[in-house]
């Protein structure tokens, strides 16, 4: 994702100018433009808020002129502490957890990928043919051809038939199981040196004065944390599975997330010497710890019964479905950035002495930092939004793999209520939004200070 | 292509009246949209009826319009984005009962069809309890067409008489047969996608609790967390733990789930009615021999019945074709062209039961003489408010395994609903 | 100019072809879908020919040039054999699926349910599958190209149109109303569903493709619009001016110096655009009705439904997957160059 314009080709951005301050060229110039800008502001924008204005209201049913109350919030609150919200709920979880290993395991392969077509190899304009044609496939397609490689009867799991082995007994995406561990074991140390390192990288940001940074990788820590923590040492040992957490924990979680941002930030703010600033933030922090402290994330509306949840072991199928149509997307960003990277470069690092290794390491990978980003967020909005790789998967029936977008459709179409999907609606906005909006409010703003 | 015979005809049909601008014209005219999701095996039932219907009215041309999925799930999703776009098809199927009148009726989407009933004297062709189903405010509001049950267990004879054992007449023989089975290397009891397991599970809830806890629990009389309806859900894991549910279920359509009874990979199946429909006419197999068939353990004397439907949407493009339709539906005529191909039995008392084979012949006694119920997952009993969330209960039940949980969750849902007791 | 001409004459002529030749008048009960389905890749093809051509008119620009002096990356001959043998071995698993795809749709229904055999060789080609295929998913696949050719000619001209003005024209409140322009890219769907679906039934259009095209018009406007913004950047504003000078307003300068400058960024926008509508799928299965659903939504109910006989379903997703497999192999570096410079949106 390219927002901001070819930097070389633009400098500072000259417009043209007439000598009249209202000329007539200038009239038809708003005149083109008007019309997109009147049909987006009504598409998007009056449509949002339409969905918005729905989803307080009780709108279910399919009368012509249905009746529409306002009801405050109760969709919401159903979603988050009804008993029929956890569908929802297991759909929130999925979600994070797809697009975990979605973004990451596109950016990895696609890595990979490109370095090694990097490498002046014969017939490459073949293998990245190869590599990308998926992406010009529709994601209904994807599913549908998927759908029949995971049937656990066949497909991928008769491949080791062919050569005269036993046929793998795995059940893809009608496996029911989340995936389990004990922290105790191996992954506890992990996910503590995971930890560590993410507390590294916050404290570098700290430095670099990039605060942004600071609370994106502090939410995944805290995240980590409190998960490791909900299952090692608050939760009951006998009440739930390892690997999984328990609802009822996240209105505490969430206010933990925000306290750790908000000390990151004092933190932040001590460390330049902005005293003044640090003890206007810490008095609010400082209240909400102590309310925090008192229990009162315990009159937040919640679930009524302990609710584990976890990483579903049945995601993996539509995970290598999705990595398998993006991962040449990835490839062709970073072959196209690392084809970007001077070769003069290069050569000066491997007359310093480098190997071919840490010229990828420390030439090219760190200039490819701003290709990682945006890769990312392309991939990420994809697949906080994902919808027809779902339906043609698994159709909209599927709880171990149903995300939020498959349950808008069905909510609305399934359900007939309407109010209610509009509201898992604005939360997906609200997901897409808090990835995207930082993300473009940067990358232009960076267009303006060329 | 058996489609292809029927544009044909009407080719044919309409060269006809064009060369014979003589012949008279009284029937109903222009287009006739029938919305269903009766494709494939249960194409031809369907497709007989519209030739029927052709010969009637030469000069209607009809659009036999079909979204495929088991017990119409997709079709369901396509109808509303279709009503709600002001594009009603001029008839379409649904499920007799809570479906029909919780999401249509109620939503002043049809039109009552008592003039129909009164006109064509079919007031008493019907079995009372099934006009019952299609009432509501003082109208009737769709046309049944045939019946199916909902609790029958399929098996194949010769294979039973392999392992030593006989088909189950209470889900506590099943269980005690079970490891049996599964030392044989079989899968005791096959599920498929979704929906077959709440259909499995209607067949247990009504083992478990009666005719009267059943109906109890639709008509507000009985609460969700009653004991007994706790043991219940907990007997229903049991009997899971004996299915295919945690291997490949979720890939299965019914059709994949009836021909693994078939292939001898599984030993019994429980569905409606029209799987004896598709080992019959797709795969030829010949009733009470090639399969055999019992009521669902513990439900012998009752008729757990779905029936579908045609009704009548309001503000429709061709009124007098689509009431042409209805009549030909509701006549004898139409339901025995119907029924014997679909693999049901008629919904009127009259049909001519020697059209029919050996295992329709039965179910049609049984229908005469058993206690009716209306089925859950097939739109019968429960508004969809309820049983689309039904799925969430079912969900919990499948991660939790838990019968207080999945009660717990079945009570929220039906107060929500407003049906709980 | 002559390269233009033959764009604009190549998209004319494509869409009337493929709209005449799928009109329902021309359709016989017998052949219509095949026919159908024929029209509609000769159809493209027309549109696709003069892209092409234009492809080599214009000479080879790569999207990657790979410097002639890289050296390999080590001269051991067994790190080369491990690094081949790697690449093709992921070539492999990228080509899996379109092996069972393929092999199954030739397959006869029975051999095709026989799980266990998915990766053997079809015993007999049955091509049966396509013909049925065709058959049903023919008028869905006209629906596809009606919808997909219109909504990328009107959303292409209209984000030119954007994109010049945004690029070289300061107006107030441009660099507000940008960044929300663009913002309607990343929505998800689904936050628009509703309101878009009473719309679309408010103004009558509900069920037809119309209401579709309309709404792939207006949420494609944002990717054309960056797309052409970002292109007409690099054209140098000293050139607009000479222009200026010469007397042209603000539409003889777009029409004299800047249309004829942005054909490449056409051909990007266009097949962008063309690769994405023919992919969508949200819009189309709540939008439209069986009659102008395009061939995504009918593939997914097809497979999603009574899927017994799979050659069917995987005939069907090859018949879906071709025109833009066709567009991508074809034409792939514009493909790329689209990915690159405006990229997806999901």
């Amino acid at each position: 994702m390219q927002v901001s314009a070819n930097r070389a080709g633009n400098p500072g951005r000259k417009l043209l100018r007439f000598t009249r301050r209202i000329n007539p060229d200038r009239v038809y110039a708003i005149l083109m433009i008007l019309p997109s800008v009147i049909l987006l502001a009504i598409f998007v924008y009056g449509f949002i808020g339409q969905t918005l204005w729905w989803s307080l209201t009780d709108w279910a049913g399919l009368e012509k002129n249905a009746e529409k109350n306002y009801i405050k919030l109760d969709n919401y609150k159903t979603l988050f502490s009804d008993i029929t919200g956890m569908r929802f709920r297991q759909e929130l979880v999925n979600t994070f957890f797809f697009t975990l290993f979605f973004v990451g395991g596109c950016l990895i392969l696609g890595f990979i990928l490109a370095v090694v077509l990097d490498q002046n190899v014969k017939g490459e304009g073949l293998f990245r043919t190869v590599f990308l044609f998926p992406m010009a496939l529709s994601f209904a397609v994807t599913g549908t051809i998927w759908r029949w490689l995971l049937n656990p009867g066949g497909g991928i799991n008769a491949l080791p038939k062919m050569l005269g082995a036993d046929a793998w007994n795995y059940r893809w995406i009608n496996n029911r199981s989340p995936y389990t561990f004990n922290w105790h074991e191996v992954p506890l140390t992990t996910t503590l040196l995971i930890i560590a390192v993410l507390l590294f990288f916050i404290f570098r940001q700290i430095w670099r004065r990039k605060y942004l940074a600071t609370i994106y990788l502090g939410v995944p820590m805290a995240l980590l944390f409190l998960w490791m923590w909900s299952d090692w040492v608050s939760w009951d040992d006998t009440q739930a599975m390892h690997g999984t957490f328990n609802w009822q924990d996240v209105p505490r979680y969430v206010v933990a997330v925000i306290v750790i941002g908000f000390v990151l930030y004092m933190v932040s703010l001590l460390w330049h010497g902005k005293r003044r600033a640090a003890l206007i933030l810490g008095i609010p922090t400082a209240v909400v710890l102590l309310w925090y402290a008192a229990g009162g994330t315990d009159n937040f509306p919640n679930v009524e019964f302990p609710e584990a949840y976890g990483f579903n072991i049945a995601l993996v199928g539509v995970i290598i479905a999705a990595v398998w149509q993006m991962s040449g997307y990835t490839m062709a960003m970073y072959l196209a950035g690392i084809r970007g990277v001077p070769e003069e470069l290069r050569e000066a690092a491997r007359v310093d002495g480098c190997s071919e290794w840490q010229v990828y390491m420390r030439i090219v990978l760190p200039m490819l930092r701003p290709i990682t980003l945006s890769a990312a967020i392309v991939l990420g909005h994809i697949s906080l939004k994902i919808f027809d790789l779902i339906f043609a998967m698994a159709g909209i029936d599927h709880w171990p793999v149903s995300v939020p977008g498959v349950q808008v459709y069905y909510t609305m179409f399934r359900s007939n209520k309407f109010a209610v999907g509009s509201a898992i609606a604005i939360v997906l906005l609200i997901m897409v939004a808090s990835v995207v909006i930082p993300y473009l409010i940067t990358s232009l703003r960076a267009e303006h200070e060329l | 292509m058996s489609k292809r015979i029927v544009s044909l005809v009407i080719v044919l049909v309409l060269l006809l009246v064009m060369a014979a601008p003589t012949m008279a014209q009284d029937g109903p005219s222009g287009e006739l949209e029938i919305f269903s999701w009766w494709a494939g095996d249960e194409g031809p039932a369907l497709e007989a009826l519209i030739a029927k219907y052709v010969e009637l009215y030469p000069d209607v041309e009809v659009n036999n319009a079909t979204v495929t999925g088991g017990s119409g799930v997709n079709a369901r999703a396509v109808l509303k984005t279709r009503m709600l776009g002001g594009d009603p098809p001029d008839s379409f199927q649904v499920h007799a009962g809570q479906e029909l009148i919780g999401t249509w009726v109620v939503a002043d989407r049809m039109e009552d069809l008592t003039f129909l009933y009164e006109e064509e004297g079919w007031m008493d062709k019907f079995p009372q309890g099934l006009l019952d189903l299609l009432s509501y405010e003082g109208g009737i509001w769709s046309v049944p067409v045939n019946i199916h049950r909902s609790n029958v267990m399929w098996y194949v004879p010769a294979k039973l008489e392999e392992w030593g054992i006989e088909a189950p007449a209470t889900w506590d023989d099943f269980l005690a047969v079970c490891p049996t089975i599964q030392d044989a290397g079989v899968t005791p009891l096959v599920v498929g996608e979704n929906w077959t397991v709440n259909h499995l599970w209607e067949s247990v809830a009504l083992a478990e609790l009666g005719v009267d806890g059943w109906n109890g629990l639709w008509a507000g009389e009985k609460a969700w967390t009653d004991e007994d309806v706790v043991a219940m859900w907990d007997k229903f894991g049991e009997i899971l733990a004996c299915t295919n549910i945690d291997v490949d279920a979720a890939t299965l359509s019914w059709q994949q789930a009836t021909d693994k009874v078939i292939a001898g990979e599984a030993a019994f199946n429980v569905m409606g009615d029209w799987a004896a429909g598709y080992m019959v006419t797709t795969l030829g197999l010949e009733p009470g021999v090639g399969f055999g068939w019992v009521p669902s353990p513990g439900t012998a004397g009752v008729f757990m019945m779905l029936s579908d439907s045609f009704g009548l949407p309001k503000d429709i493009k061709n009124y007098d074709a689509a009431v042409a339709w209805l009549k030909l539906l509701g006549s004898v005529e139409g339901q025995d062209i119907f029924n014997p191909l679909k693999g049901s039995i008629a919904a009127r008392l009259d049909s001519d039961l020697s059209l029919y084979n050996a295992y329709l012949q039965s179910a049609a006694a049984d229908w005469q003489s058993n206690e009716v119920v209306g089925s859950l997952a097939h739109g019968a009993v429960a508004p969809e408010s309820f049983s689309s969330e039904f799925g969430t209960v079912m969900e919990i039940f499948l991660n939790s395994r838990s019968g207080i949980a999945a009660a717990n969750a079945a009570q929220a849902i039906a107060r929500q609903a407003g049906i709980a007791g | 100019m002559s390269v233009f001409t033959w764009i604009i004459l190549g998209l004319l002529v494509g869409s009337l072809g493929t709209y005449l030749l799928f009109s329902d008048r021309g359709r016989n009960p017998d052949h219509g879908a095949l026919i159908g389905g024929i029209a509609g890749a000769v159809g493209s093809l027309v549109l696709l020919i003069p892209l092409w051509i234009y492809v080599y008119v214009q000479g080879k620009q790569p999207v990657y040039e790979l410097p002639k002096d890289r050296p390999p990356l080590s001269g051991k001959h067994l790190t080369r054999m491990a690094l081949y043998a790697f690449l093709i071995l992921m070539m492999l698993v990228y080509l899996l699926p379109v092996y069972t795809v393929v092999v199954t749709s030739l397959k006869t229904p029975k051999e095709a349910g026989k799980l266990a055999k998915v990766w053997d060789l079809p015993t007999e080609i049955n091509w049966k599958s396509y013909e049925t295929a065709l058959d049903e998913l023919g008028p869905q696949l006209k629906n596809s190209f009606i919808l997909t050719i219109s909504a990328t000619i009107i959303s292409a001209v209209m984000g030119s149109m954007n994109g010049y003005v945004l690029a070289k024209w300061k107006f107030p409140g441009a660099n507000i109303i940008f960044p929300l322009m663009l913002f309607g890219m990343f929505i998800p769907y689904q936050s628009i569903l509703i309101p878009l679906f009473q719309f679309v039934q408010d103004i009558d259009l509900g069920g037809t493709i119309y209401g579709l095209i309309i709404a792939h018009v207006v949420y494609g406007l944002p990717i054309t619009t960056l797309i052409f913004r970002n292109y007409y950047a690099e054209v140098p504003t000293e050139m607009l001016e000479a222009g200026a000078i010469d007397g042209a307003g603000f539409f003889g300068i777009y029409r004299w110096i800047v249309f004829p400058l942005s054909l490449p960024g056409f051909v990007v926008v266009i097949i962008w655009q063309f690769t994405q509508i023919w992919n969508e799928f949200l819009f189309a299965v709540t939008l439209t009705d069986q009659s102008s659903q395009p061939i995504t939504v009918a593939l997914a109910l097809l497979a999603g439904g009574e899927a017994v006989n799979w050659n069917l379903p995987m005939a069907g997703a090859v018949l879906a997957a071709l025109p833009t497999l066709v567009v991508y192999i074809v034409l792939g570096r514009y493909f790329i160059r689209g990915l690159l410079a405006g990229s997806v949106k999901g």
